[in-house]
């Protein structure tokens, strides 16, 4: 029941990508030194960088991660976003963004049609208990977001 | 869908015994002598359609009769506050209008435990529990499924030194059908491979997945034929066990909620022709009641992990959910009549386990005799006895929890001393002589050291801000289901209400009186460390040798958290 499940090395980021059907193109990582915290604020600046003012709409992503991360330093994450994926109609990019790690990019999965579906696993490093955020962006240019809360625990003295 | 609403039938132990609640030990004697309750009492019910689903949970390796004091501070929060199982006492007694006094309302609850206890006997024991399945299965011959929720094979001196072994045998003896698991895994992942080598049914865990490639490690379900319908039934076992236990005992296994995996095994099951879904879940109570309100299909949900012994079955959104209490102190009988792939009716009773009113087995009675006979001996050394009620469960503290924090305090030499919300280990009653066995039902564990350290003030805050959360947190998916940490030599107050990191407040050095500062360093001892490699001595150890000092303990109740918004 005291341990503190604190990233304490950085560079030994792991990276696992499930394919899926189809695959995926490009992943964007940003690998981090130790630093200050981000903050939502940092996130919704982060957010904006990547899709520029167009507002963000609730669904169509499934974010599937622990409610509790079991060891903050691999978490599990996957994403599905319910899209057809033809030529008219298919997700373009998903980025990942943690609140409160040290910089808020966790990575970028860029689709095309030819991914078939848009979706995508991966394991992210955790500082602490956070919201992660994944945001959509479409071919005609619309954008869903969702978030879950992960909470990174001490541990122990469960029942 | 459900067109009958049983509630309670122990129509014999409805019977108020005249003059309990005042009355001593030898008046409550003549009184039960009046009111005796049989074995027949015990089994009363009138039968159901074609399947009958017996069901216990959290035994904690407790082969015989024992004295188990519900908790009077069990408090819920969010959609939970105010609702069962989250009302004990006097309002548990008015919500199902039981009579103070009676045999199941001091099942139930703690109200005037300790003279209620000593006229009504101990409760549990597996021969008293082989007794009562053999009379349902005998009744209802080719109808009755007998699953155990999980939380079996720990808990006891036996089982510690057995590893496990002990419970195995027992349970294949009782003819246990289907289970699922908790604390099990805590004997690490080569041990708990042999024991279900040795099982003689199901172990079943759906949630459970290898961290490397994210696949199955156990069966996740399994599907039985009784009284012509075919049942499925999903085991879901523990979702936090990496967590609340080391991770290096199981290191390569993955746990969590995993909600849309259920969800998925219910449309199969439904799919392929399921007459009835059976969820078997560690999950917790309010974990489970959330489940059961997000899943379509399920029929039957058998909660445990939380202890909450339910006198009645819940109605969640088309979901049947049980809780069976722990310890052994309890058999749930559930009859359902299914026509056309739906439950079209229901009968349900929460049995108690009065050891006094059953007749053991002789068979398991023999095997169990068999089981303690090489630590016969030690099983019963006696270390010293108590003057007061020694108990664990409830929110925040127990006094048997508080001796433990004594002993640290005393024999690390600390300042502070913390205990882990553990929900399992016996009662023992004012008077009673404390033994090898008494200690170990309440902690024997696979990683026993009492640590002695130094942390910060603003380190122990954390600790308790966390643990608070893993109780308090208002989605029940975050929850974890044990009890809040328990503190020695440092009281607090906690403001349930509040999110994470604002909840404690008022921490105090109880021995200088002096608030807890938050970059000084205090000693402090404690046992359950998830940390590998953690040293000190078996908490078991420290204890033994604190009750061998006294001789004669005598706990009051803690009066060191105040609690707010509750």
């Amino acid at each position: 029941m005291t341990q503190i499940n604190t990233p304490q090395d950085p560079q030994r980021r792991s990276l696992l990508i499930g394919l899926g059907a189809g695959g995926l193109a490009v992943v964007g990582m940003t690998l981090v030194p130790r630093a200050v915290l981000a903050n939502p604020e940092d996130v919704k600046m982060a957010i904006e960088e990547r899709i520029g003012d167009a507002a963000t709409m609730d669904g169509r992503i499934s974010l599937e991660l622990p409610q509790i991360a079991e060891n903050g330093n691999t978490v599990p994450i996957a994403f599905e976003v319910d899209s057809p994926m033809t030529e008219s109609d298919y997700v373009k990019v998903v980025h990942i963004f943690a609140e409160q790690n040290p910089l808020p990019d966790v990575a970028s999965f860029y689709f095309t049609p030819r991914s078939g579906k848009a979706r995508a696993s991966t394991r992210m490093r955790m500082l602490k208990t956070q919201n992660i955020v994944a945001v959509a962006e479409m071919s005609d240019g619309s954008v869903y977001m969702a978030k879950t809360e992960v909470k990174v625990t001490i541990g122990g003295c469960g029942g | 869908m459900l067109n009958r609403r049983d509630l309670l039938q122990l129509a014999a132990a409805t019977v108020a015994l005249p003059g309990v609640l005042t009355g001593a030990g030898s008046g409550l004697n003549r009184a039960l002598a009046q009111q005796k309750v049989t074995q027949d009492d015990l089994l009363r019910f009138e039968p159901l359609g074609q399947v009958t689903l017996l069901h216990f949970a959290d035994i904690h390796a407790q082969l015989v009769p024992l004295y188990f004091r519900e908790p009077s501070v069990n408090i819920g929060v969010g959609a939970a506050r105010g609702k069962l199982p989250h009302l004990t006492g006097g309002d548990f007694l008015r919500e199902f209008g039981m009579a103070a006094g009676t045999a199941e309302a001091h099942a139930l609850t703690s109200e005037n435990y300790a003279a209620l206890a000593s006229a009504y006997g101990k409760v549990g024991g597996v021969d008293r529990l082989a007794t009562l399945i053999g009379a349902v299965r005998a009744e209802r011959p080719g109808k009755t499924l007998l699953l155990d929720g999980g939380d079996t094979w720990q808990g006891s001196y036996t089982s510690l030194a057995t590893r496990g072994a002990d419970m195995v045998e027992v349970m294949n003896a009782l003819g246990v059908e289907v289970m699922t698991a908790h604390w099990e895994f805590t004997y690490g992942t080569e041990r708990v491979e042999e024991l279900i080598g040795e099982l003689g049914f199901p172990f079943l865990a759906g949630n459970v997945r290898d961290t490397e490639w994210d696949e199955e490690v156990f069966d996740a379900t399994a599907t039985f034929v009784r009284g012509g319908v075919k049942i499925v039934v999903i085991g879901q076992a523990f979702p936090y066990t990496p967590v609340a236990h080391p991770r290096y005992k199981i290191p390569n296994w993955s746990f969590g909620i995993r909600e849309n995996l259920v969800r998925k095994r219910v449309e199969r099951a439904r799919a392929e022709g399921a007459g009835l879904v059976v969820l078997l879940s560690h999950n917790g109570f309010d974990t489970d009641r959330k489940l059961a309100g997000r899943i379509e299909g399920l029929d039957v949900l058998l909660s445990a992990h939380t202890h909450d012994a339910v006198p009645v079955a819940l109605e969640i959104d088309g979901t049947l959910m049980i809780s069976s209490g722990s310890h052994g102190k309890f058999l749930s009988r559930l009859d359902l009549e299914v026509g056309n792939g739906r439950v079209t009716g229901y009968r349900f009773r929460l049995i108690p386990v009065l050891s006094d009113a059953i007749a053991p087995d002789p068979e398991m009675a023999a095997l169990v005799g068999k089981i303690r006979a090489p630590f016969d001996t030690e099983l019963s050394r006696v270390l010293g006895r108590t003057e007061g009620l020694l108990y664990r469960r409830g929110n925040f503290n127990g006094t048997f929890d508080d001796l433990i924090c004594r002993a640290l305090i005393e024999e690390r030499d600390a300042e502070i001393a913390l205990s882990p919300g553990f929900r399992w280990g016996a009662t023992l009653l004012p008077g009673q002589d404390i033994t090898v066995e008494d200690i170990y039902s309440q902690t024997a564990i696979t990683y026993p050291n009492a640590y002695r350290t130094e942390f910060t003030g603003a380190f122990l805050k954390e600790i308790l801000e966390d643990v608070a959360d893993n109780l308090f947190n208002p989605d029940p998916y975050y929850q974890q289901g044990g009890d809040m940490v328990r503190v020695g030599g440092m009281a607090y107050a906690i403001d349930i209400a509040k999110p994470i990191g604002q909840r404690i407040s008022e921490m105090t050095l109880i021995r200088t009186g002096q608030p807890i500062e938050a970059d000084k360093s205090y000693m402090v001892s404690g046992w359950a460390s998830v940390n590998e490699g953690t040293e000190g001595p078996p908490v078991y150890d420290v204890l033994a040798r604190h009750i061998e000092r006294h001789r004669v303990v005598d706990i009051p109740e803690n009066q060191t958290v105040r609690i707010v918004n509750s």
